[in-house]
This record gives C-alpha cells, sequence and structure tokens, in this order.
C-alpha cells in the first residue's frame, strides 16, 4: 500500500441540492501526472478541495503515502507536502504579490527572504511577475503565475494544479511542462485538472475522467485519442465545427493610432494600436494577459471614452469619446472576460441582467415591462440551452459555463453588428466551448464583424480568418490564419514581429 | 459546538425573518432592561408596545412621528441601494426646515393658504441643497460622503443656531432663542380635527408607491441599484456613477427637507433649537429595518416611532430617562445585525468529529521519503 503518494478510496461529498461526488476512488503513485479530466460541474473541484482539506468530505477514507491521514484545513494538507494552485484564485486584492505568498506560507521567513525566494523561483521557471505589486492591478494570467510560484515555494510532494495553462504563451506552456516534468522525476506527484486534451495526452501518464461526480474511466491517457477521451468525459464527441471561408465585407472597427495612458498606475498603457475589423469576419487579438488587452477592450468598448474621438470608428462615425451605451446604439456589443460582477450582477435574476446591455423591454418614460422581459430571458435561456432555474435565477447561481453561455446569447440575441469577446470560453467545459464557437461563427456567417480577444491560441486558430497579436501594449500587423503558425505568434507574443523595434 | 456554514443561497425565509427575530429579541433584552432597573417588566413592555396603540389621540401621535421617519428613509433608501452613504439626513432636514421656516415667517396678513405650497417646496430645496454640498464634494474632490454629510449635520445645528439666537430671535420672545409663531395660514393641512396627523402622512404613503415604482419598474431605478450591488457592471453597462451619486444625493436630501418643513410648519409651528429630533438619524435604521424596501420600511417607521413615544411615557410614568428611546432603537439595530448573518449562514450544531468513516492521523503530519 505504501507505494502510493495519495489514495482516495469511496469519497463522497454531498452539498444540498447535489451530491459533488459519489464514490470516487483514486491513486496517485510517486512521480506520477496524473491527470483528472471532466466538464465543469463533474466534480473536480470539489475533490480536489477535499484532497486539500478545504472541504470536508462526507465518507471515504484518504491514505497519503500509505498512512491514513485526515486532512482538516490546507494549513495541514500544506504540512503534508501537498500544495494546490486554484482555478478560482485565493489572492488578497489589497495586499502585495510578496505579502500574499508571505501569508501562505509558514512564518519562519521574513518578508524580504521570500521576495527574494519569489524572484528566484520565478526567474527558475520562467514566470514574470513583480513581488511589489498589488494584486488588484495584476491580470488574471499574472494571479496565476502568483499562484503557481507560492505553490512551487512550499516544496510540495504533490501539486495539484487547476486549469494551469490557459494563460500562457504556447512557449510558456512548453516551459511549464519542462518544469512540471521535472517536478515530476524528482518525484513530486501532479494532480493535473485540465479540459485540454492534447495537454493531457502530452504530460500526463495516467488519467481518472469523471460525470456527473461519479469516475468514469481510468486510463493511460498516452494510449488514447481525444475522441475516446472526450467519449469517457461527455459520453459523447463533440460536434466538430464548420469554418467556411468567406469574403469580408466593408470595414466595420477601424482603430488608427490609439495612444491611451492607462488609469491604473501598474495598467499597461496603449502605443499607436491600429486595427481593423470587417464585417462578416472573426478576427482575434492573442497575447499574455496583461499587456494591455483590458485597457484595449475598455477603450473600445466605452467602459473607457478617454480616446481621441477619431482613433476609433465604428461604420465611419469616431466612437472614441463616447460611452457604452452610445455604442451600443451603433450596433457595438461586448462580453467581458469578468462575468460574474461586470458582465452579470451576482445577486440578481438572469432577467434583470437583460437590462445592462438590452432596451427592447423599456418602455415609454423608462417603465420596465416585466413580462416581456421574463420572456426575453426565457427565449434567451432555451435558445442558447442554458441551465439555469428560470429567468429569475441569479446569476451567481449558474455554473461559469452557463453563465456565460447566457452572456453570449444576451448579446447576439441583439443582432449586434460589431461584436467584442474577451476570452469567450476560459474556464467553460468543452461542450459550452464547443457551443460559443459554432454561436460565434454562425454570428460571423451573418455579417457581423467579430473580435475576440483571447490568450488561448488553440481557440483562436480555430476559430478566427485573421489575428493580431498584442504585447505590451502595442499591436501586431495582422496575419491570415492561413499564413500564421503557433511558433511565430507565440515569438510575436514576446513582442517580436518585424517592425516593432521601428514603433518601440 | 455552534458553527456557522455558509448557505448555497441566501435565504429568503431569513430575509423577512431576521427583522422579527431582531425585534424578539430587543423585547427579551428590553425585559432583561427593565428587571434590572428594579420595573416591572410587563409595566415596561406596556409602555412601550401596548400604550402607544390605546387609543385614537395615541394612533395619531404614533402616525405624526412615523411621517417624518418614513419619508426620510425613503430617501435614504434611494442612497444606501445604490451605495451611496448619507448620514446626514439630520442636517438636511434642518436646513429644510430652516429654509421652510423663513419662508413661513415672510406670511402676513394679507398671505394666501398658497404659502403652504411654497413652504414645502422651500423645505425640499434647502434640503437639496445641503445634500448637493456633499455630492458636490464627492463629484469633485473624491471626498468620503460618510464623512462630509456627517459634519455638515452639526453645521447645520449651528446655522439653525445662530438664526433663532440672532436675526431671526422673536423680538416679542423674552429673549427665548425662538423665532415668532408662524402665521396660522402656513400650518400644513390637518387631516382630521382633533388630531395633528397631516396630510404629511398621505404624502410618505404615495412617496412609498413612488419609491417602488422607481426602484423596481423604471430602467433609471434599475440603474441606479446596480451602481450599488455590482459596480464594474454599471460601468460595463454604461449607467453614469456620477448621475448616480447625484440622484440618490439629490433625492435623500430632497426628502428629509421635506421632512423638515412638514415638521416645522407642522407640529412646532416655530423654529427654536429643538428642531433637530433625531428623525434623520434615527431614518437610518428605519431604512435598514425595513430592508430597503419601501413597504417594509413603513413598518419600521411605525416600530420606530412607538420606541419614541414609549420613551416619554416611560419618562413620566416609570421616571426612567427619556434615553431609554435610544437605547431601543440602538438595541434593534444591533440585534437586526446580528440576525442578519442568518441570511447568508445557517447553524450547525456539530459534534468534534464532522466526518464518518475517516480515521484520525494516529501520528503529527510528518512525512518521510519512501
Amino acid at each position: 500500500m505504501s507505494n502510493h503518494r495519495l489514495e482516495l478510496a469511496h469519497i463522497t461529498k454531498r452539498y444540498p441540492a447535489v451530491v459533488a461526488n459519489s464514490e470516487v476512488s483514486l491513486t496517485v503513485a510517486p512521480g506520477q501526472t496524473h491527470a483528472v479530466l471532466g466538464e465543469n460541474g463533474a466534480g473536480k473541484s470539489t475533490l480536489m478541495k477535499i484532497i486539500y482539506g478545504a472541504v470536508a468530505p462526507d465518507e471515504g477514507t484518504m491514505r497519503f503515502d500509505g498512512r491514513p491521514v485526515n486532512v482538516r484545513n490546507p494549513q495541514e494538507a500544506r504540512a503534508l507536502g501537498i500544495s494546490m494552485v486554484f482555478q478560482h484564485f485565493s489572492l488578497f486584492d489589497t495586499l502585495t504579490v510578496a505579502q500574499n505568498v508571505w501569508l501562505g506560507l509558514d512564518k519562519s521567513l521574513s518578508l524580504a527572504q521570500v521576495t527574494r525566494n519569489i524572484e528566484a523561483k520565478a526567474a527558475e521557471y520562467g514566470l514574470d511577475v513583480h513581488p511589489q505589486r498589488l494584486v488588484h492591478t495584476l491580470s488574471v494570467g499574472e494571479m496565476q503565475r502568483v499562484e503557481i510560484i507560492r505553490a512551487l515555494l512550499t516544496n510540495p510532494r504533490l501539486l495539484i494544479l487547476d486549469e494551469p495553462t490557459s494563460v500562457l504563451t504556447p512557449q510558456a506552456v512548453d516551459k511549464l511542462f519542462v518544469v512540471l516534468k521535472k517536478l515530476a522525476s524528482e518525484g513530486c506527484s501532479i494532480l493535473y485538472i485540465s479540459h485540454k486534451l492534447h495537454e493531457i495526452r502530452e504530460l500526463c501518464t495516467a488519467c481518472t475522467v469523471l460525470r456527473g461526480g461519479k469516475v468514469t474511466g481510468v486510463c493511460d491517457p498516452r494510449q488514447e485519442s481525444n475522441a475516446s477521451l472526450s467519449r469517457m468525459m461527455i459520453g459523447a464527441e463533440p460536434p466538430a465545427l464548420e469554418h467556411h471561408a468567406r469574403q469580408a465585407g466593408d470595414v466595420v472597427l477601424r482603430v488608427r493610432d490609439l495612444h491611451l495612458r492607462a488609469q491604473d498606475p501598474f495598467g499597461v498603457d496603449l502605443h499607436g494600436v491600429s486595427l481593423d475589423v470587417r464585417a462578416g469576419e472573426v478576427v482575434g487579438v492573442a497575447g499574455v494577459s496583461g499587456n494591455g488587452q483590458q485597457e484595449l477592450l475598455y477603450a473600445l468598448s466605452g467602459e473607457d471614452a478617454r480616446a481621441p474621438a477619431q482613433s476609433i470608428e465604428v461604420f465611419g462615425r469616431a466612437v472614441g469619446r463616447l460611452g457604452p451605451a452610445r455604442r451600443r446604439a451603433l450596433g457595438l456589443h461586448s462580453i467581458p472576460e469578468e462575468r460574474l460582477g461586470r458582465g452579470a450582477v451576482p445577486t440578481l435574476g438572469l432577467a434583470h441582467n437583460l437590462l445592462l446591455t438590452r432596451g427592447e423591454s423599456v418602455g415609454h418614460g423608462g417603465w420596465l415591462r416585466m413580462g416581456n422581459l421574463q420572456k426575453q430571458a426565457a427565449d434567451i435561456i432555451a435558445r442558447f440551452n442554458v441551465k439555469a432555474g428560470g429567468p429569475n435565477a441569479a446569476a451567481k447561481s449558474l455554473s461559469g459555463g452557463n453563465l456565460q453561455k447566457f452572456l453570449v446569447g444576451r448579446e447576439i440575441d441583439a443582432n449586434p453588428r460589431l461584436l467584442i469577446v474577451s476570452q469567450p470560453t476560459w474556464g467553460v467545459d468543452v461542450g459550452a466551448a464547443a457551443q460559443i464557437r459554432g454561436e460565434l461563427l454562425a454570428l460571423r456567417d451573418a455579417g457581423c464583424a467579430v473580435l475576440v480577444v483571447s490568450e488561448e491560441l488553440e481557440e483562436l486558430f480555430e476559430n478566427c480568418d485573421r489575428l493580431y497579436v498584442i504585447a505590451k501594449g502595442r499591436v501586431s500587423p495582422s496575419v491570415a490564419r492561413a499564413d500564421a503558425s503557433v511558433p511565430q505568434i507565440g515569438e510575436w507574443m514576446s513582442g517580436l514581429w518585424e517592425g516593432a523595434h521601428a514603433a518601440a | 459546538m455552534l458553527r456557522l456554514e455558509a448557505r448555497p443561497e441566501p435565504s429568503r425565509a431569513w430575509s423577512i425573518a431576521a427583522p422579527l427575530l431582531a425585534l424578539l429579541l430587543t423585547v427579551v433584552i428590553g425585559v432583561l432592561l427593565f428587571t434590572a432597573l428594579g420595573k416591572d417588566p410587563v409595566k415596561g413592555l406596556q409602555v412601550f408596545f401596548w400604550e402607544p396603540l390605546s387609543s385614537g389621540y395615541r394612533l395619531g401621535e404614533l402616525m405624526v412621528k412615523a411621517t417624518p421617519l418614513l419619508i426620510i428613509a425613503l430617501g435614504l433608501a434611494v442612497c444606501f441601494r445604490s451605495n451611496v452613504w448619507n448620514i446626514g439626513a439630520e442636517g438636511q432636514f434642518i436646513v429644510g426646515a430652516i429654509a421652510a421656516g423663513g419662508v413661513a415667517l415672510m406670511a402676513g396678513k394679507e398671505t394666501g393658504r398658497w404659502i403652504v405650497i411654497a413652504v414645502v417646496f422651500a423645505g425640499i430645496a434647502g434640503g437639496m441643497l445641503w445634500a448637493a454640498i456633499t455630492a458636490l464634494l464627492r463629484d469633485r474632490f473624491n471626498a468620503s460622503e460618510i464623512l462630509v454629510s456627517l459634519m455638515l449635520v452639526y453645521i447645520a445645528e449651528q446655522l439653525l443656531n445662530y438664526l433663532v439666537f440672532g436675526p431671526w430671535k422673536d423680538p416679542g420672545g423674552y429673549n427665548f432663542p425662538q423665532s415668532k409663531a408662524f402665521a396660522a395660514v402656513t400650518q400644513i393641512p390637518r387631516l382630521f380635527t382633533g388630531s395633528r396627523v397631516s396630510i404629511g402622512l398621505p404624502i410618505a404613503l404615495l412617496g412609498v408607491a413612488a419609491l417602488w415604482v422607481f426602484l423596481f419598474r423604471t430602467r433609471s431605478g434599475f440603474a441606479q441599484q446596480v451602481g450599488g450591488l455590482a459596480p464594474a457592471a454599471a460601468r460595463y453597462a454604461g449607467f453614469s456613477s456620477r448621475n448616480a451619486l447625484w440622484i440618490a444625493l439629490l433625492a435623500s436630501g430632497g426628502a428629509a427637507g421635506l421632512a423638515g418643513a412638514l415638521e416645522v410648519a407642522g407640529p412646532i409651528g416655530q423654529l427654536t433649537p429643538y428642531v433637530p429630533a433625531g428623525y434623520g438619524f434615527a431614518a437610518i435604521i428605519v431604512a435598514f429595518v425595513g430592508r430597503l424596501h419601501p413597504v417594509g420600511m413603513v413598518f419600521a417607521a411605525v416600530l420606530m416611532s412607538m420606541f419614541y413615544i414609549g420613551g416619554e411615557l416611560a419618562q413620566s410614568r416609570l421616571g426612567l430617562p427619556k434615553s431609554l428611546t435610544g437605547v431601543f432603537q440602538g438595541l434593534l439595530l444591533f440585534t437586526l445585525l446580528a440576525c442578519d448573518t442568518l441570511i447568508a449562514y445557517r447553524v450547525r450544531f456539530s459534534r468534534q468529529a464532522p466526518r464518518v468513516g475517516v480515521p484520525t492521523m494516529p501520528q503529527p503530519a510528518r512525512t518521510e521519503s519512501h
């Protein structure tokens, strides 16, 4: 028995509404990189939290290095040598990176030592993070890097990673995999949660598949195909996307030489950004998070209306100074990366959340026609196959994927002429992601101009007709998807494209 | 062992039950308080919870005090729902009273009944003006509206004192710090003879309906609340946070000023240093006990009004200090804040080991390599 690093037997966890884990058993050998594969809501995160002591199981046993253990909290887990990088970050916004890391470690080190250790680990693994920055100024990708460094600093014997690669450049993913393989060769076991099948097949030596809280398969992913893994995970293969080449129409969005100082002291200034999006094409903006994507998106959506009017044109109209509502009236709709709290008000029902961007149910004098609003929400829920308690279900009661389907549905249903989407499938399960991509392509085929800003290259290559790359607040020339390669785009993501030096 | 466990969803039942439980706890603590003071607790409770309801006149008095509380709370609900923390309704009430009083003092022998309308609107304008100072400082200089509005209360009190001790002092008033009594023509119309209940009551109830419509049936009411619930979502939608700030402060300032006008040209009938009775602060409690909901605040205003009258009765009947009113109001607010925990959490009685089937570790969690 003692040759297993971790052994779970018959773990069951019930929540008031659902059984998150039912009779789950799983074994991880020392030095093994073990994938846990499953759709959102399959119970992966709950299982990991149980191992990490953040959630107590109702039934079942856990052994670590052959000995029965009762991990009552994350401190005990860390004392055992279990570290975790969460999908939802547990960082304090008002503290610096170093302070956050320091809080999670035992208190034998001084803050200055921790700062040095962070710099050393960051350099060793190529994870670019400044220890003195305040966490609230970091992008999602940067926060994840902090979490990874924090986990590595505890020299774990079992490292749990929840969707770690979604915010890395392909080169950085390769680098991370080198790190993880090195860790594994040093005897550290890794539990790797992901929905990216090719990553799992490349990295992992064992795989446990969960569906609906139950184990539906244990396999060696190197022996499996994407299709067979996908079948175990969702019971079916995701529909293949049909991507027809299509003649693009007139320019809808024209950005010319947009310079904009960041509002946030740690934000990224935009330098001479120029880009075009034509009717009937999907244009992607690739880049590692924190390179000016947020600033660009706010300038385009109108949340930041400080841009010179002429620098942003929609259908030939200078809109740089218009707010989001005025731009929406021109047909420009946007879907933010942050779904809860920006794209939707967490505590309000779905119907009310329509009112953020939709005015069809608003009558004379701003009077709300509640019946209409309910029906409108119910229609979107039905049309986009959103799993929700109904039009009045609070936005925060939906899973990430379902909320995203609703938000995408809300904007697509408005028949936009220009749609700007940020990270459309971030943290969304395979089925929902395929559906969202399909909807975006359908919108394109209907003649809408679509701009997708994403950190997932795979997704951009799958969806887009043309690609730009954003790095350090500058935007590269565009390249047709057919002419683009992953290594080339990856290099551009570091800011190295032809003419970049002349511009700099 | 008692444990708090987060609920998956905030409980609707508890959001209504919490104020009731808070009231119950307030009564229980009240009983203990009366016992500790050596008074008969039954008598004490009777004074607070039965006598204010015991006659038509008393019911009228209950309404007289509930009216300004409700009107102010309605305005504050707009503020608090939009995350604007106006703590200075008392100051806006005072300036509203001063403005209304100034107009009322201008009335002469041949002035018509129309002056009442001017008095009321002067009160609203005065309250709005006072709140606008807070809005301006917040908007222009990002000053904390909590501190600014609160400090403006004390300035308003000094302004009132200056007027009644100085330029507006009644020459025939034996040097008392008070203005001339307002002409009868300025009196806010009463609903019934023999009762002091004025048209303020129907105005307040109209306000309840208006607020309900604004909050739940208009887009601007929706936009106002999104700014409070999720500021980033408001920015995304394009709802202006500056508009929300000004609407919130002008609405609550206007409401407090209206209450001031109705009070000074109603039951009081002149300006004195005793115009501020703490309604502006008590209305904050009314707003929260009433869940910031227009209908809920009606009940809360009546309850707080009972505490006012109960406190006065306790003074005359039981020989207890009048500050008992404040004690009960404070108790209610604190027990409510405590009970509100139950909306988001449930109490679990758990044994020592929360899990079944997991043997506890025989040794400390030290591991060695294999």
